[in-house]
C-alpha cells in the first residue's frame, strides 16, 4: 500500500489552516471584498485555492509513486 | 389550471423525467448484487465524479443551507470549509482504501473492518451504527421532499400526506433502478441544482436590492451581527466552527454510502484526480446563502428557516418557475435518498444480519432481504420525519456525529501497524455513547464545543491507549503494508 509522502500531507494542511483554524483572523465583516463580507471572500476565496494545492499535492504524489516504481 | 396545480404539475414532469432516466440506465446491466450496489467496480473518473458530487448536492444543500443562512446567519460558513475540506482529506486515504478494497473484493464499509480486524462482531457493530446513523440523513430527504410538495401546492397538500407521497417516490425510485441508475439522475439533478443555484442566488438580490453587494450593505446596516459567528445563535461561535468542521470534514467519507463508493473507482489515481477539482462543486454554495440572506430581510419571521428559498421563490416568480426549482428539489433528495437507502439495506443484509443469524445465505437472498429492507429503513424515516422537527442541517450534524466515529478505526487501521481490535471496539462504543448522551440530553454544543466532535477526541486516545495496553492479534492488510505499493 502506498503511503502519502510528507511533502504532500504539508500542502493539504495548508487549506485546514486557512479555511478552519483561523477563523478568529478573518470571521469579520470588514474589509468588504468585491461587495462580500470579509469572511465570506475569505472562503471563496480559499474555495478556488484549495484546487492549486491539490494539485501540487498530487504532483508531489505522482513523483514519489515513480520514485518508488522507477520501471513502471 | 391554478397556480399549485401548475407548480405540482412541473414538479411531476420532471421527477418522471428523471426516474425514467435511471430506469433506462439500470435496464442496460444484469442486476446481481454487486451490480445494485457497486456497479461492478467499472466507474471512471466521470461517473465517480458525479456520484460523489451527489453526495453532497442534497436537499441539505438545497433547502437546509439556505435554511440556516436565514435562521443562524454566520455559523452557516462551516459549510462552505467543511466540503472543501472534505475533499482535502480524501486524498490521503481514498487511494489507500480503494486498492484494499480491490485487493480484497470490498464491497461495504463492514467488509474493510471485517478484512483489517479479524472480527465479525466488529464488523456488524460498524454497520449496525452505520445503518442507525444513516437514518436522520434520510429523514433529512424526506422532510425535504415534504417541504417541496407542501409550500408548491400552496399549502393544498399538508406535511404528512406530503411526507407519504415522498415516501412512495423514493421507495419506487430505488426499486426500480440501482447505483448506475442513480448516478446517471445525479447528471440531471446537478445540471438543475446548478441552474437554480446560479439564477437564485444572482437573481433574488438583484430583485430585491439591485445586486448582491447591495444586499450585503442593508444587511450590514440592519443585522451586522448575523454575517459573523455567532450568529443569531447563542453557542455557534469559533471553537463549534472549528470543532465542527474538523468533525465534518474528516467525517465525510465515513458515511457507509461515500465509503462504499469509493469502491465503485477504476483506479487509485481516479480519486486522487478528483480531490482536485471536487472543491470546486462547493462554489455554489454562498449563492444559496444569499438565497437564505435575502429571504431574512423580505420574508422575515418564517416558522422554519428551510421554508425560506421556495417560500421566497413563491413570493418572487410565477407558478411554473417554483415547479420547475421544486423539481430540482425533489431530485436533488430523491437521488441521495436512494443511495442512502441502498447503503444502508446492503449493508444491513450483508453484514449484519447475514454474519449473525444466517450465515450460508446466499447472495440472491441476500440481495431478496435488502430490498425488503429497502422499505423498512425508509418506513422508519418516514416516522421521524413526521414526528420531528429537526432543522434539516441540524440532521446532518446528528448523522455526522455518529459516522465520524469510525475515523479513527479507518485511519488507524490504514497506517498504524500497532492499532489492535478492542482498541477500535472500546474507542467506537464510548464514542457512539457519548454522542448520544450528549444529543439525548440537549448538550450539543457542549462547552462551546460539537459534541460529536468531543466524542471524537476521546475516541480516538482510548483507541490509541487500549490498543498500546492490548497485543496485536490480526492484522488483515499486514501483506499489502509491509511491502510497499505493488501498483497504484
Amino acid at each position: 500500500m502506498h503511503k502519502p509522502s510528507m511533502g504532500a500531507v504539508i500542502v493539504g494542511l495548508i487549506p485546514f489552516v486557512a479555511m478552519c483554524f483561523t477563523v478568529s483572523l478573518w470571521d469579520r465583516i470588514y474589509p468588504i471584498v468585491f461587495g462580500l463580507p470579509f469572511n465570506i471572500f475569505w472562503l471563496c476565496a480559499w474555495v478556488l485555492i484549495t484546487p492549486l494545492c491539490m494539485w501540487l499535492a498530487y504532483n508531489i504524489e505522482q513523483a514519489h509513486l515513480k520514485e518508488e516504481h522507477p520501471d513502471e | 389550471m391554478s397556480n399549485s396545480a401548475i407548480a405540482l404539475t412541473v414538479i411531476s414532469i420532471i421527477i418522471a423525467f428523471g426516474s425514467i432516466l435511471g430506469f433506462y440506465a439500470g435496464a442496460r446491466h444484469k442486476m446481481n448484487l454487486e451490480q445494485w450496489t457497486v456497479a461492478g467496480r467499472g466507474f471512471g473518473l466521470l461517473l465517480v465524479w458525479l456520484l460523489m458530487a451527489g453526495e453532497i448536492y442534497t436537499t441539505f444543500a438545497f433547502l437546509g443551507a439556505s435554511g440556516w443562512a436565514y435562521s443562524r446567519g454566520g455559523p452557516t460558513l462551516y459549510i462552505l470549509a467543511y466540503m472543501t475540506l472534505a475533499y482535502v482529506t480524501s486524498f490521503y486515504i481514498l487511494p489507500q482504501i480503494w486498492e484494499i478494497g480491490n485487493k480484497y473484493g470490498m464491497q461495504t464499509q463492514s467488509d474493510f473492518f471485517h478484512k483489517r480486524y479479524g472480527s465479525m462482531p466488529l464488523a456488524a457493530l460498524v454497520s449496525l451504527i452505520g445503518v442507525v446513523f444513516i437514518v436522520p440523513y434520510l429523514q433529512l430527504q424526506l422532510t425535504g421532499l415534504g417541504i417541496i410538495v407542501e409550500v408548491s401546492s400552496f399549502g393544498g397538500i399538508g406535511r404528512v400526506p406530503a411526507m407519504l407521497i415522498s415516501f412512495a417516490l423514493v421507495a419506487g425510485f430505488v426499486f426500480a433502478s440501482g447505483i448506475r441508475a442513480v448516478a446517471w439522475v445525479s447528471v440531471v439533478k446537478d445540471i438543475l441544482m446548478l441552474f437554480a443555484a446560479v439564477f437564485l442566488g444572482i437573481g433574488l438580490p438583484y430583485v430585491y436590492f439591485g445586486g448582491i453587494p447591495e444586499m450585503f450593505t442593508a444587511l450590514i446596516n440592519s443585522k451586522p451581527e448575523h454575517l459573523i459567528m455567532p450568529g443569531s445563535t447563542k453557542v455557534m461561535g469559533h471553537s463549534w466552527y472549528i470543532s465542527t468542521v474538523l468533525l465534518t470534514s474528516l467525517g465525510f467519507y465515513m458515511w457507509p454510502h461515500i465509503f462504499g463508493a469509493t469502491f465503485t473507482a477504476k483506479c487509485g489515481n481516479t480519486l486522487r484526480r478528483n480531490a482536485i477539482i471536487m472543491p470546486l462543486y462547493t462554489i455554489t454554495m454562498p449563492l444559496i446563502f444569499f438565497v437564505g440572506f435575502a429571504a431574512l430581510m423580505t420574508i422575515p419571521g418564517l416558522s422554519n428557516g428551510d421554508l425560506a428559498l421556495l417560500t421566497i421563490v413563491r413570493e418572487t416568480y410565477p407558478a411554473w418557475f417554483l415547479g420547475l426549482i421544486g423539481g430540482a428539489g425533489a431530485l436533488t433528495a430523491m437521488v441521495p435518498a436512494a443511495i442512502l437507502i441502498l447503503a444502508a439495506a446492503t449493508l444491513f443484509a450483508k453484514n449484519f444480519y447475514k454474519p449473525l443469524f444466517s450465515p450460508d445465505m446466499t447472495d440472491e437472498k441476500v440481495a431478496k432481504l435488502a430490498k425488503i429492507l429497502v422499505l423498512v429503513i425508509t418506513s422508519i424515516s418516514l416516522y421521524f420525519a413526521i414526528f420531528s422537527s429537526s432543522t434539516l442541517v441540524a440532521l446532518l450534524l446528528l448523522g455526522y456525529a455518529g459516522v465520524t466515529q469510525f475515523f479513527p478505526g479507518v485511519i488507524l487501521g490504514l497506517y498504524w501497524k500497532r492499532v489492535t481490535t478492542t482498541g477500535v471496539f472500546t474507542g467506537i462504543i464510548t464514542g457512539i455513547a457519548i454522542v448520544a448522551y450528549l444529543v439525548l440530553n440537549k448538550m450539543d454544543p457542549f462547552m462551546g464545543l460539537n459534541a460529536g466532535f468531543l466524542a471524537l477526541c476521546i475516541n480516538f486516545i482510548l483507541t490509541v491507549l487500549v490498543s498500546l495496553a492490548t497485543e496485536v492479534k490480526v492484522n488483515g492488510f499486514q501483506e499489502l503494508q509491509s511491502k510497499e505499493a505493488t501498483k497504484l
